[in-house]
């Protein structure tokens, strides 16, 4: 059923129910925590993983092609910025443990607040030019690119 | 009904879909629109919705002209020889003159960028594509776009759009529900940008069971972008065009870096290389200009992606599958056996899942590959979508009707897989076309050309009948029967879907026929499938969750229908890899060297069907050493 919530850590908090891209993750009415209500649409993308705060959501291969005996673990920890990944195979063959940067700056801070930034001038909105354009193209003092500039010549449309 | 009706009135901006074409257009619009309102409604969570949900491990549309890599102009001819001539130049050349200030600002935002450490510039992974840290990549967007949106409107299922009541073809909104409260939702709005996305599981997926669930695209992409133009009564393109993949076997894992990064490489059973072999008949095919394969080999220019499957099937056919990726010599060097591993748990982690259930070292054995079931986008090697304009400086008369991006209905603009002809955006490039979208969309209202619009009650009262419709006819119908799905007066969504699949499979060239369609069956498919659309209107809902299935379906049975006319119209096999015309085997360019343009009339649900030329605004010129 690809994902699955374990019945002793699941306190029914709803963070995966609020964050399942496919509207799978629901609460179960009889015994009031998560489950997963429709398999066959979880793409395993991990989102609900990742959000539960009991680590008590884990994924079980697709029971049409992956045999029973693995594990896929994850941690994510938006305050230091890192994932980190514990692979475990069927025979036991294969343990690995993989770390990953997933951001560089605190959330958020670095994202401008278009509404306080100086508005467009006329030329500008008559322009090609997007926000923060032409600089953020090639952050040096190059122009945004255009038939012209790149000695393209336009040929004629082939109907046929 | 039960539900409430919420109205958000005065919106300046709605966008449909926040994935990257979505989340590039809200954040986008708040520049050009400073005192605008701006609303985002999302089918799911934006934090985590739409293709890049769970991460991406490159950008493939990078140019880097500041590290002196490549011009747009490379990329158009890129992208032209990969998808066998058939592009919208204009809007290419536009995308990939803008990208890199999409990907510079994601990496001011905190988005991961690996560096190349020889060089200073980004790790490069392809000519196209750089490498990423990107678990976090729409989560880090999604910021973006809700620092400038007035309102997120989460678990909004988008059904219909909203028309002006005082003049013709021109947008005035969007109505959905709201997918846990069941409430009706009215947007009324200047103009709408779609970023929705393109459709997985309209073709009957080679895993049915719980593994349904691990498509390519997906399984909550169900072709809305496509669902919501065509009904709006927009203009399609290139819709026959749809995409298979080749792919890791079962768990779809990606390829890309393994190919261009680990330089692993394919063979069959026997240890062999086979694509070469395939060519000669090949080009036979397609014609020299497609397939060059001494050229392009000179040239160092790629081989079609749909040529290259082609080579795939064959080969399987010939009784020498299975295909494998040879990745034992890459996975020697213990930094590659990381980056490989890396990189399906920062995009595909189901493929992960499967190696370790089925004890796949990638170190010690050649894991197996497979071709896809096809699937209908526009940002992939693909390009579906609506027909739309470009820009004012790039644009031929033909593609230029007054605003970049904005599709045959007024005031209605496209992002992502929402637009036609403009394959290889991926996430940089959708993100790109939603900043451009907005721009467009604030002049538009700006020139006044939103000045009047009215949205009768009519209208309104009409659509939420219309939508909790399936919820009705579950409560009229349930009864009638014991217990169970089987049902003499509905069907289930499910029920629904397995028929579109089956039905999409067996008459338009999916998966178990390897591929292969003709007129005949194509006829036969449009029939059954206008029996599905009169089912369709007698699809049950038990609750507001089959709701939503039920408009899925809906959407993709709109975007199915789209891609069986211009399958049957385009009379030629352009895309051999793709799908094959049984009855056409043949490039044809006297006669097929156009675009196919479609459209759908929204009273009666007849579709006409009409070529369009095809501008080859980039000469072929000589490309720079790369």
């Amino acid at each position: 059923m690809p994902t699955f919530v374990y019945m002793t850590r699941c306190d029914g908090c709803g963070q995966c129910v609020d964050i399942c891209p496919s509207d799978i993750m629901h609460i179960d009415t009889t015994v009031r925590r998560a489950m997963n209500i429709e398999p066959n649409m979880c793409w395993e993308c991990y989102s609900c993983v990742k959000a539960c705060p009991h680590q008590a959501i884990d994924v079980r291969g697709y029971a049409d092609f992956a045999p029973l005996g693995h594990s896929v673990r994850v941690l994510r920890d938006e305050e230091k910025g890192v994932i980190a990944w514990r692979i475990k195979s069927r025979n036991g063959s294969i343990d690995l443990n993989l770390l990953a940067p997933i951001t560089t700056k605190p959330w958020g801070e670095f994202i401008p607040q278009l509404k306080n930034v100086p508005a467009p001038s006329a030329e500008m909105r008559a322009s090609q030019l997007l926000y923060n354009e032409p600089k953020y193209i090639r952050l040096d003092d190059g122009d945004l690119h255009t038939l012209e500039s790149n000695g393209l010549k336009m040929k004629e449309g082939v109907y046929y | 009904m039960g539900y409430n009706t919420i109205v958000e009135d005065n919106i300046d901006v709605l966008v449909c879909g926040a994935g990257l074409g979505g989340t590039g257009a809200a954040w986008e619009a708040r520049y050009w629109g400073q005192n605008k309102k701006i609303v985002i409604a999302e089918k799911a969570n934006i934090d985590r919705s739409g293709a890049v949900a769970q991460g991406l491990y490159a950008i493939n549309c990078y140019m880097g002209t500041r590290f002196g890599e490549n011009n747009p102009e490379d990329h158009v001819r890129y992208a032209r020889m990969d998808l066998m001539g058939m592009v919208r130049e204009d809007l290419l050349f536009d995308m990939a003159r803008h990208v890199d200030s999409a990907v510079h600002q994601f990496e001011e935002w905190g988005l991961p960028l690996m560096r190349n450490p020889k060089t200073g510039a980004y790790q490069r992974e392809g000519r196209w594509q750089i490498m990423i840290h990107g678990e976090s990549y729409k989560p880090i967007v999604a910021e973006a776009a809700k620092k400038s949106a007035d309102k997120v409107y989460n678990r909004i299922c988008v059904t219909h759009l909203l028309m002006d009541d005082s003049k013709e073809n021109r947008v005035a909104g969007a109505v959905g529900f709201n997918v846990r409260t069941g409430d009706y939702h009215v947007f009324k709005s200047k103009t709408v940008i779609v970023g929705a996305g393109g459709a997985s599981n309209i073709f009957k997926p080679r895993s049915v069971g719980e593994g349904a669930g691990r498509v390519w695209y997906a399984p909550w992409s169900s072709g809305s972008a496509y669902g919501l133009m065509i009904g709006a009564g927009a203009k399609m393109t290139q819709m026959e065009n749809r995409i298979v993949l080749a792919r890791f076997k079962d768990g779809y894992g990606p390829v890309g870096a393994y190919f261009l990064h680990l330089k692993t490489y394919t063979q069959n059973c026997n240890g062999e290389e086979y694509e070469s072999k395939w060519f000669p008949a090949l080009t036979e095919m397609v014609g020299k200009e497609y397939l060059d394969t001494e050229g392009q080999h000179l040239s160092h220019k790629p081989i079609p992606t749909c040529l290259r499957n082609h080579a795939f099937i064959s080969e399987v056919n010939a009784g020498r599958g299975p295909i494998h990726m040879v990745t034992m010599e890459a996975f020697q060097d213990p930094h590659l056996e990381e980056i490989g591993w890396h990189n399906f748990l920062g995009m595909t982690v189901g493929q992960a899942v499967l190696w370790a259930a089925t004890d796949v070292n990638p170190k010690y054995e050649n894991p197996e590959l497979t071709t896809s079931e096809p699937y209908v986008m526009g940002s992939h090697a693909t390009g579906c979508g609506a027909w739309c304009s470009g820009p004012e400086d790039l644009s031929p008369p033909e593609y230029f009707w007054g605003y970049n991006r904005m599709t045959t209905v007024e005031g209605l603009f496209g992002a992502g897989d929402a637009v036609g002809g403009t394959p290889h955006a991926f996430s940089s490039g959708s993100f790109t076309e939603g900043r451009l979208a907005a721009k467009a969309a604030c002049q538009y209202i700006d020139d006044g050309k939103a000045n009047g619009i009215r949205v009768s009650q009519e209208q309104i009262d009409r659509r939420k009948a219309e939508i909790y419709k399936p919820m009705d006819h579950y409560r009229i119908f349930r009864n009638e029967i014991t217990a169970g799905s089987v049902n003499p007066k509905y069907i289930n969504p499910r029920q629904g879907l397995d028929r579109l699949q089956k039905l999409m499979d067996e008459y338009c060239g999916g998966v178990t026929v390897n591929y292969m369609t003709n007129e005949k069956l194509l006829h036969i498919g449009l029939k059954k499938m206008k029996a599905l659309e009169e089912d369709l209107e007698k699809v049950a809902a038990e609750n507001v969750h089959e709701l939503l299935r039920a408009w899925e379906l809906k959407h993709r049975h709109l975007s199915a229908e789209a891609v069986f006319h211009h399958t049957l119209f385009r009379k030629e096999t352009r895309w051999p890899g793709y799908y094959y015309r049984g009855d056409a085997m043949k490039l044809d360019d006297a006669n097929w060297h156009v675009l196919t343009v479609s459209r759908r009339d929204p009273k009666t649900g007849e579709y006409t069907m009409e070529k369009a030329p095809c501008y080859h605004i980039i000469t072929d010129a000589e490309e720079k050493a790369a």
